[in-house]
């Protein structure tokens, strides 16, 4: 954990993004978090895919629920509001803001304990729902903030700090949103930039539930042998389905992996997804086939990364609401209120 | 036949016992509401246990040309449909009155009573021998019962046809076949019953302009009204027509009329937790939310309703309140929510609630719950009740001032950020408790706050210092000091003599209570009278304790809710104040008040009050 002060300075050099802000304008508080905890990459890469998106960076509204991951938003994007809401229940607190106004991005940040325990439900149904936002869940298989306690999604038969062995089966948030109808789904590692930064992109350009489940090891409470949530045990078990480039109408993003076959996947908003297939079998638009693929994974102990499935095409909870274009929160007395004449005509029919 | 048969013209109580699901619910309503045009008020309730096998349901209409709305309390006549809660129904007839039934099937003598006059009309076999199809025969059944009465009760055929006309304009078949059902049932009655009886409508002049409108449906028109675009609801007797009526009007009056696009978002919750969050959320982001439920809803509401009050979220929450818990009697009326809604959730809290009296300022107080959240950046509530919310009330007009525009509270701008206006979004600029806030997104460097319950400082900045922590919770004390001048004030009526006793009531209690004055008064009792409107306190409610000896409060709840209400916030004796109280599930009546403030006040005749006091 580092106490140092962020310097307010920037320095002339720094790169800048379209807007012309450097990476220092989408930074947050200074992290309270244990140091190595995977949590702080993930704002990193929070980070790094805004900055690359060239979002104006009050225009992200960011939802949590409790715990540490929760805590995060106060450390990415310091000009934009957020809101620390209760444990389990951003899913509708994102959902209610983003009906007010439907113009800004909606960033929800979770916890395993906070998205697979206490506030499963919520975060099912605002996957129904199809509510237009990013959906991160910082997955580290325990309850970090109340000191390690084993979350729903700790596999069974691993083993937490204090050895005591987990024999409740466990939750694949991932599997559950492709099952409800998230119209994006992906999974990622917090220690893999390459991968997460480009999947967040990703999903802040797509236009519906954008769900990704983030491994994130805790360090304090996950991160020995035993534990399936750790570094060296995902790097060991991954098995990445694809790589992900955003291309924005700015320069793309440079390549640095090994090419293999590219699948461009078209997003609303006009941007492209290109998609550098690994897996030569993998269709990121077959719903049912990628639950097939990680429920195949997940018997041989493998973690599937990188993006499970899309649907260009998704349809958001406004459209499903047929909602007026101008944001809700900004409509006044004029537009609201029928007024008298019709209150009139009211009273004449309660006669 | 009974001695003293009941005999009494537009003052007596009709009770309608039925199936529920036999379509029996219109012609009832048919009913009340002709006897409206005829120009006499009326009080109509249903009566619908929600867990009886067969499903009764009851409909009570109380004629009464004087204007009382509360409920009575007894029946002069029954219309039994329902065979299988006949006994029941007998019994519940007061001596003297009458009973209506299909004869259609004979019944021994045993099923009936000495003291009431009976009225046996063949239904059925009327019914049967007219039409052949089963929905028909359902159907028109219910109409021909409203003929056979409207003779039975003297009342102008002409009324009904009028309001039958009008719900079946432009359809004539249906039109002249529900009139020929209605000649069919009176011609009946006219030929073989000695009509009118004893119990009679005659034509007045009393009903004014008045609207006739269910509580909930008046509320949801007040949301409207007031700028609610986002309700987010979860189903709960008796809240649920609360959300469906505001579905209802949103859809006539908030389409875009060139888009046809909706100026609202209605989301039905997956549960209370999700219905709240979704309200808090959007009154964040600066909308006007609102959630429709009843106590079992509100339990589960409370740590999002703490978020508000600390986090200073404008939400509002229709509460409809009925008798607890959830497996309780979700379709009996009280009052039973006011501690744990004014207190909700953990830490020091407390919310504004208010109180409407009738569906005429369920649809004001709705509609003002959007301003005073804005306002004061809070949870508030409106208590309604099932006795409001879910019958048909006579109530002055809705009304609606076209000068005045929605209060959004205290929003900083960007121009005024720009402007360099110092924003905290926990400081108090200028005493009145109410810090500025910013919508999200409002300005590229300037505005931005991490919204947390507690655990910062004036400028959101993050702190676990304890001074900053008990300077939020005293700012907080400030602005509940100013919510007492916002909400709508008690009022007053005082007893044409000078009187050492006053009454405090609220909410559906009110019509109940203005009759009970009379009958006290007739009995030589003579009580000021005080409505609270809403909570927190007005000063006027600790002077007008203070101006009255005793003070007796009268509310439906068993705890005495409001009275330790009153005790705690201005430190009031709890001697003074003298619990009347009903909560059987029933609507408080009139006779009920007078007889338990007529028994006190002739007790405190017994002992001198000085002996009391001391
Ligand atoms: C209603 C409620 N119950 C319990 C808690 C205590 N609590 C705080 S954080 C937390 C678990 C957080 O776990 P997770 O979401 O996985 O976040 P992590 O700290 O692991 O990132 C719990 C149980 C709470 N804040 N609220
Ligand atoms: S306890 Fe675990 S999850 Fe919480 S900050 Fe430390 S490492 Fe991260
Ligand atoms: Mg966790």
């Amino acid at each position: 954990m580092t106490y140092i002060a962020k310097p307010k300075f920037h320095h002339p050099g720094l790169p800048k993004n379209e807007l012309g802000f450097t990476h220092r304008d989408y930074e947050g508080k200074v992290s309270t978090l244990c140091a190595g905890c995977g949590h702080d990459s993930i704002t990193g890469a929070i980070i790094e895919a805004c900055f690359q998106l060239s979002i104006e960076p009050h225009r992200v509204a960011k939802i949590s629920g409790i715990g540490c991951s929760s805590k995060t938003p106060d450390y990415f994007l310091g000009n934009s509001h957020g809101f620390n809401t209760v444990h389990g229940r951003m899913p509708s607190v994102l959902t209610g803001a983003n009906l007010a106004n439907r113009d800004l991005i909606y960033l929800g940040v979770s916890g395993d304990g906070d998205s697979a325990s206490i506030g499963f439900g919520q975060f099912a149904h605002s996957i129904r729902r199809g509510v237009n936002m990013t959906y991160i869940v910082e997955n580290n298989g325990v309850y970090g903030l109340t000191k390690g306690q084993f979350s729903a999604t700790a596999d069974r038969g691993s083993k937490s700090k204090r050895g005591v062995v987990n024999s409740d089966s466990s939750i694949d948030l991932a599997a559950i949103a492709l099952q409800l109808g998230a119209s994006f789904v992906a999974r990622s590692f917090s220690g893999d930039k390459t991968q997460l930064v480009p999947l967040i992109e990703a999903a802040i350009r797509h236009r519906g539930a954008a769900f990704i489940d983030v491994i994130s090891p805790c360090v304090a409470f996950n991160n020995h042998t035993g534990s399936t949530k750790s570094f060296d045990y995902v790097r060991e078990h991954n098995e990445a389905v694809n790589r992900l480039d955003v291309i924005t109408s700015r320069a793309p993003i440079q390549i640095e992996y090994k090419p293999g076959s590219v699948q461009m996947v078209e997003q609303h908003d006009g941007t492209t997804l290109a998609l550098r297939k690994l897996d030569a079998d993998y269709d990121v638009h077959d719903r049912l086939a990628a639950q097939g693929f990680l429920a195949k994974h997940t018997a041989k102990g493998q973690v599937v990364t990188g993006l499970l499935y899309v649907d260009p095409e998704a349809e958001d909870l406004h459209a499903h609401l047929n909602t007026v274009n101008t944001p809700l929160n900004s409509l006044g007395t004029e537009q609201l209120c029928p007024g008298s004449a019709a209150l009139d005509k009211i009273n004449a029919s309660l006669r | 036949m009974p001695a003293n048969p009941i005999s009494s013209v537009n003052d007596f109580v009709i009770r309608f016992a039925n199936v529920n699901g036999s379509g029996s619910a219109s012609a009832n309503e048919l009913f009340a509401r002709s006897i409206l045009r005829m120009g006499i008020p009326v009080s109509p309730r249903n009566i619908f246990p929600s867990n009886i096998q067969g499903l009764p349901t009851w409909y009570e209409v109380r004629v009464t040309e004087a204007g009382y709305l509360g409920a009575r309390g007894g029946v002069d006549m029954m219309v039994a449909m329902n065979p299988q809660t006949w006994d029941k129904d007998i019994a519940s007839i007061e001596p003297g009155g009458y009973l209506f039934y299909d004869s259609t099937k004979p019944m021994p003598a045993s099923k009936f009573r000495e003291d009431i006059t009976v009225l046996g009309v063949p239904l059925t076999a009327i019914t049967n021998s007219t039409y052949t199809d089963p929905r028909q025969r359902q159907l028109f059944k219910n109409i021909i019962y409203l003929g056979a009465l409207s003779a039975m009760l003297d009342m102008d055929a002409k009324a009904i046809e009028a309001l039958i006309g009008e719900q079946y304009k432009g359809k004539e078949k249906l039109l002249s076949s529900n009139v020929h059902a209605l000649h069919l049932g009176r011609d009946w009655a006219l030929s073989n019953l000695k009509v009118p009886i004893g119990l009679r409508v005659q034509k007045a002049d009393k009903v004014g302009d008045r609207i006739f409108v269910e509580g909930n449906s008046a509320a949801a028109l007040g949301a409207v009204y007031g700028g609610a675009t986002v309700c987010a609801w979860y189903p709960i007797t008796p809240s649920s027509s609360l959300a469906e009526a505001f579905t209802n009007h949103c859809k006539r009056l908030r389409h875009d009329a060139e888009t046809k696009k909706a100026k609202y978002a209605i989301v039905q919750g997956e549960d209370e937790l999700a219905s709240i969050g979704i309200v808090v959320g959007a009154g964040w982001n600066g909308a006007r939310a609102f959630t429709t439920t009843s106590g079992p809803g509100v339990s589960l509401m409370t740590e999002f309703i703490g978020l508000s009050y600390f986090a200073e979220i404008p939400a509002v929450i229709f509460n409809v309140q009925r008798a607890g818990p959830s497996t309780g009697m979700p379709t009996r009326t009280q009052q039973c929510d006011l501690i744990s809604c004014a207190y909700a959730s953990h830490g020091d809290t407390k919310h504004v609630l208010l109180f409407p009296e009738d569906p005429a300022e369920g649809f004001e107080m709705a509609a003002q719950c959007f301003d005073l959240a804005e306002r004061l950046q809070t949870m508030i509530f409106l208590m309604l009740d099932l006795d409001i919310g879910m019958n048909h009330r006579l109530c002055r007009p809705f009304k609606w001032d076209e000068s005045k525009a929605y209060d959004r509270g205290k929003v900083m701008t960007a121009e005024m950020l720009d402007d360099g206006r110092d924003f905290g979004r926990y400081l108090d600029v200028d005493g009145d408790g109410i810090p500025f806030r910013t919508y999200p997104g409002t300005h590229p460097t300037k505005g931005s706050f991490f919204t947390r319950g507690t655990s910062r400082d004036r400028y959101a900045r993050y702190t676990e210092e304890g001074p900053a922590y008990q300077d939020n919770m005293q700012r907080l004390l400030r602005k509940f000091e100013t919510a007492k001048d916002m909400v709508p004030r008690p009022l007053q009526a005082n007893a044409a003599k000078q009187t050492k006793y006053g009454v405090i009531y609220y909410g559906s209690t009110s019509p109940a209570m203005d009759e009970a004055i009379g009958m006290l008064e007739a009995h030589g009792h003579q009580l000021d009278r005080l409505r609270i409107r809403a909570f927190p306190f007005h000063s006027s409610v600790a002077s007008f304790i203070a101006n009255h000896d005793f003070v007796y409060v009268v509310e439906q709840n068993r705890d005495a809710q409001l009275r330790s209400m009153i005790v705690n916030e201005n430190d009031i004796d709890p001697i003074r104040l003298v619990p009347i109280l009903h909560y059987d599930g029933t609507p408080i009546t009139a006779r009920f008040i007078a007889k338990a403030i007529g028994d006190h006040q002739d007790q405190l005749k017994v002992t001198p009050l000085r002996k009391v006091v001391s």
